[in-house]
Formats: structure tokens, C-alpha cells, sequence
């Protein structure tokens, strides 16, 4: 392994190949930091530029961009709550609240520590456990994958505080909803589309991330506009607040960072997850974790909240590695266009990868690390400029955001009637917002719907239509347990309060 | 400002005499492309490589290309028909025919079939393709494909197959002809589906089906961890000569899915038979090679009239098998 490291660092230090970790960072973080454009097309975009280089270079080149997109997507989240990348949409949740009390630099620094934290953390497990955790990546069945989805779903419990539990259930609801959309994942079956051929493909995460955060974020802002107490508050956001992270901080995300990158790059690992799940995850069981009265901090701003996402999905995009170099798997559309380009080189990933390409997979290993480094560096500096867009006028930054949504989901699908689609939508939820109705219980709903009903209904076809799949198997099994004693300690827990 | 605006006048002079010097060579010197899905997808691979080699080996002045996604390649589809663009192809591939045989009605303004049929578009020709492929974990104790139809039929419900996509689609029906041609009602074959060819990969690999039925590339990244049982082309291809076909093991199933072009209703003749000559042309120069090398491409060119009988064929086989298969 010591050689097959020393090949690494060989390759990857080289001069050319720094160059190539700091261009894929930098073009990664640009494009991660606009909302609509993600990984999956950054790499797509980088592929015609890699065919001159060899094998590892290209891939340096896309591993790059990859987390640099997961990097940069934070940023957009917590200025301006209209994540980035899928992967970030959790980072809103307490980072965008955090900007909002005027510590905007302090948020971005971090997200940045946390991303370069999780990053590198994970990275540490792929490099001495890569081979054996490619067992983890095909351990998990659908049941499992049921199972784990449904353990997500308990993360909505924390955006039920203060009395808004029967809202936050609402918005569940309607997230399932939106979710039926579009074809049935097994059948043919078109479900309320309306014969609408444009619905037939349901609605893209990111059109509905866009819509209630980043859009009907920049209308409420509009409908509030009056409001006096708003006035001051936005003054008050144009001092960023200072980048220094204060002691009480750093031994909040010392414990959140470990848990939480061991966390996001397990889900990592898994085919059938990815970084965004991962995020959710983290975000959810880090309420778990934590005191009392830290729980009731979570959607105002909360230290933990920020840091365990942003930790979580850049150590589940390291994980994301496993399956791809090691099974030729690819779990997401990103890790998709990566294999392509792979097989394309003329290389084939699996477990012979270490015999036949040993340069490639440790340089790619070694880049992430230097990639982390470049990441910090280039963010930290950068943060006190990019904050300052919080400074911008909203007369200006309005409708920036508008127009930066508008063109960002236009540019991912071509289609006019998403851009309809999507103003629809936030018109809704900008009315929906006005009234207190909480908006990540939605978008979590949205996400995990879709992949437990076909998770639930592909367990069922396997097991011949029995229900026994939720016991069969042990991992299922305390999956399932655990998600029940989340639940029933919360149920329990505010009895008891009563 | 003098200097510029000459420097300009003497730019743009000569690149209109450039222009009027190589334009009389070539009768068609721009193609725009229609992709109907985003950036990455197998459509745009395929519209992008094929403009590429184009332009490079000197038959194109350029290539442009649109993406324009929507009902499963349905908009784009529509938007020939409806549109009816001047130097525009639509690349296209097999669920364009699963398409105009399934209920997907509609959306068409100016009369044509009603369901998006590739008859209502101009066939140029079929490009490239992808044969279709069985496949068992390395460790499965099936070795060739008669040994999962004899556990089929000693218990239909013993062998599930994982797919990439719905049922009804392309991935369940090359394993549900295979099936069909050793005898068995396809429609007891119990198929799983997954909403990627990766995560029907994982399924399989983590032992809860047993076989997976998809497209030769799509195991191509994972052949270490699998064994194709059967591929239904009707030769061993050179990218995986190790893999068996099904029909020297004596089940006689080819499928293809092709990938090819087709232009607006209303195409002229000569203007079809230009893009399809042009099209054979480039599959002959280096330049294509290069880009087909790259992405593991099957030439299969196919034009005019006899892709015409290639896609009615098609047709009826996906029909009769689609019937069967309860889907339509």
C-alpha cells in the first residue's frame, strides 16, 4: 500500500496534474455555486477537454470538479438559499438562517472547514478500505434501501418544533404528492401528468429546490418588503460577521465531523443512495444526537445543522468512488458520465484496477487530498468577497436570483415549461411560506418518495408479494428498529414534557 | 478606432471569401442536431460524436446541437413533427418503435399517426448500435443460458431478472425474447426493475435477482464482476469476445438496439439521401473510428429503404412480444 501511495503522490503531484486539481476546483466551485447547472453536467461539459490527457489526469480532472461542485454549492445555499447542487440543499436549512443573524462569513467558514473536514476524513477510508468496503456497496438489498429511506424520513421531525408539527406533516404530504408524479417507476404508467407529455418525466429535484427555496425566497422577501423590523434586520445583514470560528464552534463540529463523515460516506458507498441523501441523513440524525437545547436550534442557525450536511455530502461523493473503481458500478448520474469516460480511456474499473492501472487509482486517491487542500485555500480567502453579495442592494439582488433561477433550469432541461413550471410552483410556495408552512419537509418528502415506493414495490416483487421482506434479513430488520425507536422516543419524549 | 474598424473590414472580407471558395464543394454544409435528453445521455453521445467526426474529417462545416428534453425524447420528437426544421436531424434509438406501439398518444397538432411514430418523421439511417445482453454474478452457479431456462422451468420464480428501466421497456424485453425463444411464456418471468442499468447492476451483484438483462455497454464497466451469459447479436462482438452469443447456444435471438437520424416530415429525397451518404461515408475515415473507439460503438450503418424494413420488422416483433407481455 506504502508504494501504491508513493505512486499516487508521484502522479499526482506532478506539476501538471496540481495545475489540472486546481482548474477542475475552481470551474467546479464556479458552476456548483450556480443554481441549476450540477456535478453531472460540470463532468459532462469537462469530457471533450480530457480526451488529450491520460487516463488519470482526465479523472483527476473530473474528481475535481465533482467536489468542487459540492463545494461551491454551499455557498449559494447559505447566501442566498438557493442551493447550488442537490448535495447542498441541507446546508440551507441552517446555513442560510445563519447568514440571515449576520453571520454569513461565519456559516461559509463552516461549511468550508466542514466540506475539507468530511473530505478528508473520507478519503482516509477509501484509501486503506476501498477493496473491502466494496462489500458494503452490495450488501444493501431494496428492503435495506426501503428500510433507510424511511430512517430518512424521521428527519422531518426536525423541522416540527414550536407547534408547526401539523404543518410540517402537511408539507410531507405534498411532497409526496409531487413525487407521483411522471411515469411510474416500474410500470408505464403515467400518473398525473395530464396528459401533459412535458410531466411525463416528473419534476426534476432541482426545478422544485429552485422554486421554494431560491425563488419563492426572493418573493417573500418582496411581500415582506414593508415590513419595518425586516428593514432593520437588513442593515444589520450587511455586515458579514466576522470568519473567525470561536472555540464553543470548534468543539461543536469536532463532534459533529467525525460521526457525520463516517455517516455520509457509508451512504456514499451505496448504489442506490448518493451525496443528497446522505446530507438528509446527517442533517436528521444529528438532531438525534445532540442536547436538548441544541435540538431546538436546529433551523435557526444551528452550528451542528450546517456542519453535519456539508460534512456528509463531500464525504459521500469520496464514498460514491467505491462502487465506481472498484465494481465498475456507477450509483448516480455523475459517477454515470465518470464511467463512461473511464471505458472511453480504455480503462476497466474493478477490483484488477489496483494490478492493472495502480497509477490511477492511487492518484486519484492522492488528487483528492490536494483537491481538499486547494478547496480550502481557494474558499477561505474568497469568503469575506463572496459574502458580500449579502451586501448588494435587494433591489439588485432580487432580481438576480430570479434571473439566475430562470436561466439555471432552462439550461438543465431546454424545456420552456419548466421555467413555467417552476414560477408556478413558487408562486405557491411563496404563499405557502407566508403563512409559516416550514419548506425542507417538503423537498425531504420529495426526495425520499420517490425511492421508498420503489424501493417498497420492487422488495415486494422480489418476495413474491409478501410483507416478510421487513423482517427477513437482519440489516433490514435494525434499520427499521432503529427508525421505530427514533420515532417512539420522540412520541415518548413529548408526552412526557406534557 | 480607424485601425479596428479596418482590421475588422479585412477580417470580415476574407472570411467571406473563404467561405464562398469552400461552400461550392459540399452541398450541405451545416447540420443541426436534436438530442432529446440532457447533456451526457446516450442520444447526446451520439449526435455529438457523429457531428464531431463529421466536422473533422472535413464533410461538415459545422455542427450545432440542442438539447431538448422532455417525455422520454417525446418533445423533441414532436417539435420535428410540428416544426418542421430546415437542416435539422433528430437522432434517435429503439424506444423510438416501443414508443409508436405503446399507448403514448398525442401531442402532435398537424395530424401524422397521432403517437409519435417514427413514420411520422423521415428515417435517414441507423448508425450504431448496441446488442442486447444477459448476464449472471461471476460466483451465479449458471454457467450459459440453458442452464437458467431449466431452472426457469423448474420453478418460473427461482430466476428474477433485474433491468434498468419500467417494465415494458427495452432492457425487459430483450431478456423476455430471449426467454420467449427457449419456449417460456415471457410473462412469467418475473422482472425487476431499476431506474438505472448501475443500480439493476448492484441488485444483482447483491444476490436479490438473479440475472440482469440489459445493453452489452452497459456491462462493459463491470466485467469483472459479471458473467454474460448470452448476447443477442448475431456474431461475437470484439469488444467482449468472450462473451457467448445466444444463438450458438442454439437460441436464435438478435436484437439490436440501434441508434440513428431521422429528418422532419416533408424531408426532400435528395436531402435524405445526401445526410444518409454522408453519414455511411464518415463510419470509413479515421476520424470516426477515433470517436467510436472512445465510446465502445457497434457500426451498424443501415440506410433508407432498408432501415425503413428494419424499423417495420421491429415493430412487429416488439408488438407481438409486447402483447404477451401484457404491457400494451
Amino acid at each position: 500500500m506504502i508504494e501504491g501511495i508513493l505512486i499516487g503522490l508521484n502522479t499526482a503531484l506532478s506539476l501538471q496534474n496540481i495545475i489540472i486539481v486546481m482548474i477542475g476546483c475552481f470551474a467546479g466551485t464556479i458552476i456548483g455555486m450556480l443554481p441549476g447547472l450540477g456535478p453531472m453536467t460540470a463532468i459532462a461539459l469537462m469530457i471533450p477537454i480530457t480526451y488529450g490527457f491520460d487516463p488519470a489526469s482526465g479523472l483527476i480532472l473530473m474528481a475535481g470538479v465533482y467536489y468542487g461542485a459540492v463545494f461551491g454549492g454551499s455557498t449559494s445555499s447559505i447566501l442566498l438559499n438557493a442551493p447550488g447542487v442537490p448535495g447542498t440543499v441541507a446546508t440551507a436549512f441552517d446555513g442560510y438562517p445563519m447568514a440571515q443573524q449576520g453571520k454569513a462569513g461565519k456559516a461559509l467558514a463552516i461549511a468550508a472547514y466542514s466540506s475539507f473536514a468530511g473530505g478528508t476524513i473520507s478519503a482516509i477510508f477509501l484509501l486503506i478500505a476501498a477493496p473491502s468496503l466494496s462489500k458494503i456497496s452490495l450488501s444493501f438489498r431494496s428492503p435495506d434501501y426501503f428500510a433507510l429511506m424511511m430512517l430518512g424520513l424521521t428527519a422531518v421531525s426536525a423541522f416540527s418544533s414550536k407547534g408547526q408539527f401539523l404543518k410540517a406533516m402537511m408539507m410531507v404530504v405534498l411532497g409526496l404528492m409531487l413525487a407521483s408524479i411522471g411515469q411510474d417507476s416500474l410500470s408505464d404508467i403515467s400518473r398525473f401528468t395530464f396528459g401533459n407529455m412535458n410531466l411525463s418525466d416528473g419534476i426534476s429535484f432541482v426545478l422544485i429546490v429552485m422554486a421554494t427555496f431560491a425563488m419563492s425566497e426572493a418573493l417573500t422577501i418582496i411581500f415582506r418588503g414593508k415590513d419595518p423590523n425586516r428593514a432593520a434586520k437588513q442593515i444589520s445583514l450587511t455586515e458579514l460577521g466576522s470568519i473567525k470560528v470561536n472555540k464553543e464552534e470548534t468543539i461543536k463540529m469536532a463532534k459533529t465531523i467525525p460521526r457525520s463523515s463516517i455517516l455520509g460516506f457509508l451512504i456514499g458507498v451505496l448504489p442506490g443512495a448518493g451525496a443528497t441523501i446522505a446530507s438528509f441523513l446527517a442533517y436528521g440524525m444529528e438532531r438525534n444526537y445532540v442536547s436538548d437545547e441544541e435540538k431546538e436550534k436546529f433551523g435557526k442557525g444551528s452550528v451542528h445543522g450546517l456542519s453535519a450536511p456539508e460534512t456528509a455530502n463531500n464525504a459521500a461523493c469520496s464514498g460514491s468512488f467505491v462502487p465506481l473503481l472498484t465494481l465498475g458500478i456507477p450509483g448516480s448520474g455523475t459517477t454515470a458520465v465518470m464511467l463512461g469516460a473511464l471505458l472511453g480511456f480504455g480503462i476497466q474499473p474493478g477490483p484488477r484496477l489496483y494490478q492493472t492501472n495502480p497509477e490511477i487509482f492511487w492518484s486519484v486517491i492522492m488528487s483528492m487530498y490536494i483537491g481538499m487542500v486547494v478547496l480550502l485555500i481557494l474558499n477561505l480567502p474568497l469568503i469575506p468577497y463572496i459574502a458580500r453579495i449579502l451586501a448588494v442592494p435587494r433591489n439588485f439582488l432580487i432580481p438576480l436570483i430570479l434571473f439566475f433561477s430562470i436561466t439555471g433550469i432552462y439550461l438543465m432541461s431546454f424545456n420552456n415549461f419548466d421555467i413555467y413550471l417552476m414560477i408556478g410552483i413558487a408562486v405557491v410556495a411563496t404563499f405557502l411560506r407566508l403563512y409559516e408552512f416550514p419548506m425542507p419537509p417538503l423537498i425531504l418528502a420529495f426526495v425520499l418518495g420517490k425511492l421508498i415506493e420503489e424501493n417498497l414495490r420492487r422488495s415486494l416483487l422480489i418476495s413474491d408479494g409478501s410483507f416478510s421482506f421487513l423482517w427477513d434479513r437482519p440489516l433490514t430488520l435494525i434499520i427499521l428498529l432503529i427508525t421505530i425507536g427514533i420515532v417512539g422516543w420522540q412520541i415518548y419524549r413529548s408526552l412526557i414534557r406534557k | 478606432m480607424k485601425n479596428i474598424k479596418k482590421l475588422f473590414s479585412v477580417l470580415f472580407s476574407a472570411i467571406l471569401l473563404f467561405s464562398a471558395t469552400t461552400t461550392s464543394s459540399v452541398a450541405i454544409d451545416k447540420l443541426h442536431f436534436v438530442i432529446g435528453g440532457g447533456a451526457g445521455g446516450g442520444w447526446d453521445g451520439t449526435a455529438r460524436g457523429t457531428g464531431e467526426a463529421l466536422t473533422k474529417a472535413g464533410m461538415l462545416k459545422s455542427a450545432s446541437f440542442e438539447n431538448m428534453s422532455g417525455g422520454g425524447g417525446g418533445k423533441a420528437l414532436a417539435y420535428m413533427i410540428n416544426n418542421k426544421p430546415a437542416n435539422t436531424v433528430l437522432v434517435q434509438s429503439t424506444p423510438l418503435v416501443l414508443r409508436s406501439i405503446t399507448r403514448h398518444e398525442g401531442y402532435v397538432t398537424g395530424g401524422g399517426s397521432g403517437v409519435l411514430s417514427y413514420k411520422d418523421v423521415v428515417p435517414i439511417a441507423g448508425v450504431i448500435g448496441d446488442y442486447g445482453a444477459i448476464a449472471v454474478a461471476k460466483d451465479s452457479p449458471y454457467k450459459n443460458f440453458k442452464d437458467i431456462v431449466d431452472a426457469y422451468k423448474k420453478d418460473p420464480k427461482s430466476v428474477k431478472m433485474a433491468g434498468g428501466s419500467v417494465r415494458g421497456s427495452m432492457d425487459h424485453l430483450i431478456g423476455a425474447l430471449a426467454f420467449q425463444t427457449a419456449g417460456a411464456n415471457p410473462n412469467d418471468v418475473i422482472y425487476v426493475p431499476y431506474d438505472a442499468g448501475g443500480k439493476a447492476l448492484a441488485g444483482l451483484l447483491s444476490g436479490e435477482t438473479q440475472m440482469i438483462s440489459t445493453g452489452l455497454g452497459e456491462l462493459m464497466g463491470a466485467r469483472d464482476q459479471v458473467r454474460i451469459i448470452g448476447i443477442t447479436a448475431p456474431e461475437r462482438v470484439s469488444d467482449a469476445p468472450d462473451a457467448p452469443t445466444l444463438k450458438e447456444q442454439g437460441y436464435d435471438v438478435q436484437f439490436v438496439n440501434w441508434r440513428g437520424f431521422f429528418g422532419p416530415p416533408g424531408m426532400s429525397n435528395s436531402m435524405k439521401n445526401e445526410i444518409a451518404k454522408m453519414l455511411g461515408d464518415v463510419q470509413k475515415t479515421s476520424e470516426w473510428e477515433a470517436v467510436r473507439a472512445r465510446n465502445a460503438w457497434v457500426n451498424i450503418y443501415n440506410p433508407g429503404d432498408d432501415f425503413v424494413k428494419f424499423l417495420e420488422k421491429q415493430t412487429g416483433e416488439m408488438t407481438d412480444l409486447m402483447k404477451k407481455l401484457g404491457v400494451i
